[in-house]
């Protein structure tokens, strides 16, 4: 019972410090309130899972989950870079790649945007994650097929937005670039590829959570004992849920540190752009 | 007609290398067969066998086509290998979880626009929340589901559907809700309209056409939110159901016929959302 009006009472507290903070709209209170309001949940979930009783096999509490992550860091290590480092980041790189050299080329003959972009805008909205089994049966059980399959959900999103952004620079600017005296190549290098990275780290923030969702599907259909895709699923049958909240809390935190390291690099490379400066 | 040309040809390309493709991966196991059999075969007759084998790693187009055919009218729609039948078991799913979606996404961005705390306090949670791999959930939300006593396979499926279509609805109304500017507002304040009214009246219409950007995103987000969450669940029945029955089988039409039809019913269901959005703007005003 304690357990529970403790964290009832957190509760009240904490909403009424965050409407208190909310009212300042100092620099400290963004990221104080949504910091407070995560500790609440974490408080009101531990309180009322150990206040009511709740069986860990159905909602373990947040400090059971902490010591399941201390105590097996290199089971969850070994998975991260199984699933995060071979099978996200180098689809994630590869198609990339492959989506902005397809954008470029797409940019520069109006046949091949008239043609490719309307099926292009179409595809990006299918379910391409079904192609998930196909790849594995293609590439094997290995890291490959996980990053085939993060190529294909990532190509089109990055692609429809690199096309978007090659296409920003206004008339201007590029008869500026002419009057220089500039090619297409050094007007592309110079001029519509730094107009374009806004809009490229866009597709890439899309891109980076479809990359952990890739990988860790393809882990679905089949591969190494090893992968967070693959032990949240076998863990998740044997009931041992801790260890499905540990790899969860490592799936949420590679998740946004991805989307964190992307803003810093936008951060770096489109200084110039309004929505950067401060 | 300068319009389709392009288009036509792009697709053109497509299929002709996919031919190319299926040509070039089928013809292993038909050389290997001849090797096994002890006879040389030639182009002209290995090109015809790729075309037609029972487990082509990737079978030509005509031949995926022919098994879409087969799945959707060659069998009786409540078959449990008619292709309809799955596609019914997914949209379900599919629909409840979009539904789901956007009652949470309007929920919260009501409250958003309306409380500053929980804007300063929600919004960095829902974008974290997209960043976590929603399919790490999957398996969980599903045991949690079958320990609570929910028997339903649907449920958990619609869940996860919800889960990945909440956010374009929260993005869009939370946008669409703060759209109109402070001269609409003073006019309203003008005709003292309470804060109900202000909302109804003015707010909620005005944040229509960010809505209907957001659902044909959100629409397509619950497809596939429906497809993931049929994978880890050992569902028997959906169209994921049987991209996994494929995989596991070695039955690669299987998977070639179900992922069409899960691209089909995703055009299909971001075409009817663009209809409607046409009809609730004729309705309201809105010269097309």
């Amino acid at each position: 019972m304690t357990w529970i009006a403790g964290a009832l009472v957190f509760w009240g507290l904490a909403w009424a410090a965050n409407v208190r903070i909310a009212a300042s709209r100092s620099r400290l209170a963004r990221i104080a309130v949504p910091v407070l309001f995560g500790v609440t949940i974490l408080v009101l979930w531990e309180g009322l899972v150990r206040g009511l009783g709740v069986s860990p096999v159905i909602l373990p509490p947040p400090t059971a989950i902490a010591a399941e992550i201390a105590d097996s860091g290199a089971v969850l290590w070994g998975d991260f870079v199984q699933t995060v480092v071979r099978g996200a980041l180098s689809g994630l790189a590869i198609g990339a790649a492959a989506a902005i050299a397809t954008a470029i080329a797409v940019d520069r003959f109006a046949f091949l945007r008239r043609g490719l972009l309307p099926i292009g805008n179409f595809v990006a909205a299918l379910p391409i994650v079904g192609l998930a089994p196909i790849l594995v049966m293609w590439f094997g059980f290995g890291w490959q097929s996980k990053a085939a399959v993060v190529v294909a959900m990532v190509f089109f999103p990055i692609l429809l937005n690199a096309v978007a952004g090659l296409q920003a620079t206004d008339r201007m600017q590029r008869d500026l670039m002419a009057t220089w005296g500039a090619g297409w190549w050094p007007a592309l290098w110079r001029l519509r590829l730094p107009a374009a990275m806004p809009f490229v780290f866009n597709g890439l923030k899309i891109a980076s959570t479809l990359a952990l969702i890739g990988a860790i599907v393809a882990e679905f259909f089949g591969g190494p004992t090893q992968g967070m895709g693959f032990r949240i699923s076998t863990e998740a049958n044997v009931l041992n849920l801790t260890m499905v909240w540990a790899q969860i809390a490592v799936a949420a935190l590679a998740g946004s540190l991805l989307y964190g390291a992307i803003v810093l690099v936008e951060r770096r490379v489109t200084f110039w752009h309004p929505s950067q400066r401060t | 007609m300068t319009r389709t040309l392009p288009v036509l040809t792009v697709l053109a390309a497509l299929v002709a290398v996919w031919y190319a493709a299926s040509v070039w991966l089928n013809a292993a196991w038909v050389f290997d067969q001849a090797a096994r059999a002890g006879t040389a075969v030639t182009w002209a007759e290995v090109i015809p066998q790729t075309m037609a084998q029972d487990r082509p790693l990737l079978p030509p187009p005509h031949q995926v086509a022919a098994h879409l055919w087969q799945g959707v009218a060659g069998q009786a729609p409540t078959s449990r290998r008619s292709l309809i039948y799955h596609g019914w078991i997914t949209l379900e799913a599919t629909l409840a979880g979009f539904a789901l979606g956007i009652a949470v996404g309007m929920g919260l961005a009501m409250a958003i626009v309306r409380f500053r705390a929980m804007e300063m306090g929600v919004m960095p949670w829902a974008i974290i929340s997209q960043t976590i791999p929603i399919v790490a959930l999957a398996p969980m939300i599903v045991v949690l589901t079958a320990q609570m006593g929910i028997q339903d396979r649907l449920v958990p499926k619609a869940v996860i559907s919800a889960y990945l279509s909440f956010f374009p609805v929260l993005v869009g109304m939370v946008k669409g809700l703060r759209s109109p500017d402070a001269m609409q507002i003073d006019q309203m304040r003008t005709w003292s309209a309470s804060e109900a009214q202000m909302f109804l009246r003015l707010r909620l219409p005005a944040s229509l056409p960010y809505l209907f950007a957001s659902l044909k995103v959100a629409i397509a987000a619950a497809l596939v939110g429906a497809i993931v969450g049929e994978l880890p669940t050992g569902a028997v029945a959906g169209l994921g159901a049987r991209m996994l029955i494929g995989s596991q089988f070695g039955e690669p039409l299987i998977m070639w016929s179900a992922l069409f039809a899960a691209a089909i019913l995703a055009g299909v269901l971001i075409l009817i959302v663009g209809q409607a959005e046409r009809v609730a703007g004729r309705r309201m005003g809105v010269r097309a």
